[in-house]
This record gives structure tokens, C-alpha cells and sequence, in this order.
């Protein structure tokens, strides 16, 4: 598809990729629950991907596009595989996953 | 109504849905968001890019999400009763909130200005071995910072366990 028709769209997509953001963060902020953090993470990585797709089509350069969401896939994988192994940790260490007991760190 | 609208819909209905139900629900729920995003990537000319979001996200991540939920989550059924209560208290705003910036974005009246793009554009192939060689050499960099990471943390403990 033409570049000229993703800019009749790029108001829907970038105010669904908004809302999206909105909803991580929201997440982030109000969990007291280290998983429903990363969960959070998640969602933000999904909307800076829509944003991605919606550049990369409206610039014409939908490969330059792909590569970065590529990118940005394997560091999201890192991330999640990294904090999940840290929810495992302090879930080991405190009997609890809350973030309450991060905050208790010395430091 | 158009595919795009009603995928953007899709996602947005099903990130909400993420964010204010319990915890299994939600992995599977952003599963789900990975899978309407896949469809709309798809949609928007980046197959390669959505079998990535496919693959990864919808599969290995929502395997991660499982079994830290498995491994740390041995909720009885009071507990989830407990849980589900406490999450209709604090996430039932997240609608309210996502509604105000869903308006104030879509109001806003930004208009966009895009030069048409000059020449061919190269493939995704072209690109990522030609001029982002850069940006592998630090995904492969990323994956082993990551694998000695987990492997670390998992070493911790088991010296931990053994006395």
C-alpha cells in the first residue's frame, strides 16, 4: 500500500498506539504485583512496535521499519526473560512477589 | 467499518481487558494483543516483522509468563477471590484514564507532513545485512547479556539451597 494511504490512518493508529502506552503505564504504576509489572513492560513495547509499523509505512521504508521492530523483539525478549527471572528470585527470597519487598533492598 | 479500525479496536479492547483481570488472564491476554498486532502488521506491509511478533511474543513470552506465574503463584481459592476484589478497586479507572488520553490524542488536530520518500526502497534483507550490521552484532550482544543474566540468577540460588 501507498504511503498516502496510511496517512488517512495514522490518527487512529497513533491514538490506539497512545491508548495502548497509556494502559502499560497504568499498569506499571498502579500493580502492587512484580508480574502485572512486567506485564506493564510488555504492553509498552507493543505500542513503540505499532508506532514502528505506522512510521515505516507512512515514510515509505517498511524494511528500515521491520528491522527495528526486529530489534526491539529480541531486546523485549531479553528483558521479560531477565525480569521474570528476577520475579522467580525475590519470590524465592521473600515467599512473595510483591513490590513492596523491593523497596527493602539495602543500598 | 475498515480492517484497520476494527483491529485498532480489537487491541485497545484487549489491552484494557490486560490490564484490569487477574494475572493468568492477563498473560493470556497479551497473547492475544501480540495476535491482533501480528494481524495489523501484517496489514501494514511488514510480514517478517509479524512472524517475529507471532513466534516470540505470542509464544516464548506468554511460556515465560506461565511458568514464573506457575512457580510463584500458588493461590488458593480465597486468594483469588481476594485478588479479583482488589483489582476492581484499583485498575477500574485504567478505562477512565485510557478514554481521557484516547480523546486528547485523537483531538489534538496534529497535522502530518511527510515528504514523499525518494527512490527504491531496499528489502528487509538488504537492510538488516547491509546497513544495520550494527544492530545484530548488539542483538546477539543483548542475547548473551541476557543468557548469562538468567543463568547467574539461577545460580545464585542454587548456591543458596546447598549450605
Amino acid at each position: 500500500m501507498s504511503p498516502n494511504v496510511w496517512i488517512e490512518h495514522y490518527r487512529l493508529i497513533s491514538t490506539g498506539a497512545g491508548v495502548l502506552f497509556t494502559a502499560g503505564l497504568y499498569c506499571i504504576f498502579a500493580s502492587h504485583d512484580l508480574i502485572r509489572v512486567v506485564v506493564g513492560i510488555e504492553m509498552l513495547t507493543k505500542a513503540v512496535t505499532l508506532m514502528l509499523a505506522l512510521a515505516g509505512a507512512l515514510t515509505g521504508r517498511m524494511a528500515t521499519a521491520e528491522a527495528f521492530i526486529i530489534t526491539l523483539i529480541v531486546v523485549e525478549v531479553v528483558v521479560i526473560a531477565v525480569a521474570t527471572g528476577l520475579v522467580v528470585g525475590i519470590f524465592k527470597h521473600h515467599g512473595s512477589a510483591r513490590v513492596k519487598f523491593i523497596k527493602r533492598l539495602r543500598g | 467499518m475498515a480492517l484497520i479500525e476494527l483491529l485498532i479496536l480489537l487491541l485497545v479492547a484487549v489491552a484494557l481487558w490486560t490490564v484490569q483481570t487477574t494475572i493468568m488472564r492477563a498473560a493470556i491476554g497479551l497473547a492475544l494483543t501480540s495476535v491482533v498486532l501480528t494481524l495489523l502488521l501484517f496489514h501494514m506491509g511488514a510480514p517478517l516483522a509479524a512472524v517475529f511478533e507471532l513466534s516470540v511474543c505470542a509464544g516464548l513470552i506468554t511460556v515465560l509468563f506461565f511458568s514464573t506465574i506457575g512457580m510463584t503463584r500458588p493461590l488458593d481459592a480465597a486468594g483469588v477471590k481476594r485478588e479479583r476484589k482488589a483489582l476492581s478497586r484499583r485498575f477500574h479507572p485504567a478505562f477512565a484514564v485510557c478514554a481521557v488520553v484516547g480523546v486528547l490524542l485523537w483531538g489534538s488536530g496534529y497535522v502530518l507532513e511527510i515528504a514523499p520518500p525518494q527512490g527504491e526502497s531496499p528489502g528487509v534483507r538488504d537492510v538488516l545485512w547491509g546497513m544495520r550490521q550494527l544492530d545484530l552484532v548488539g542483538q546477539i550482544l543483548v542475547m548473551f547479556v541476557g543468557v548469562f543474566g538468567v543463568v547467574i540468577l539461577f545460580k545464585e540460588r542454587k548456591q543458596e539451597a546447598t549450605p
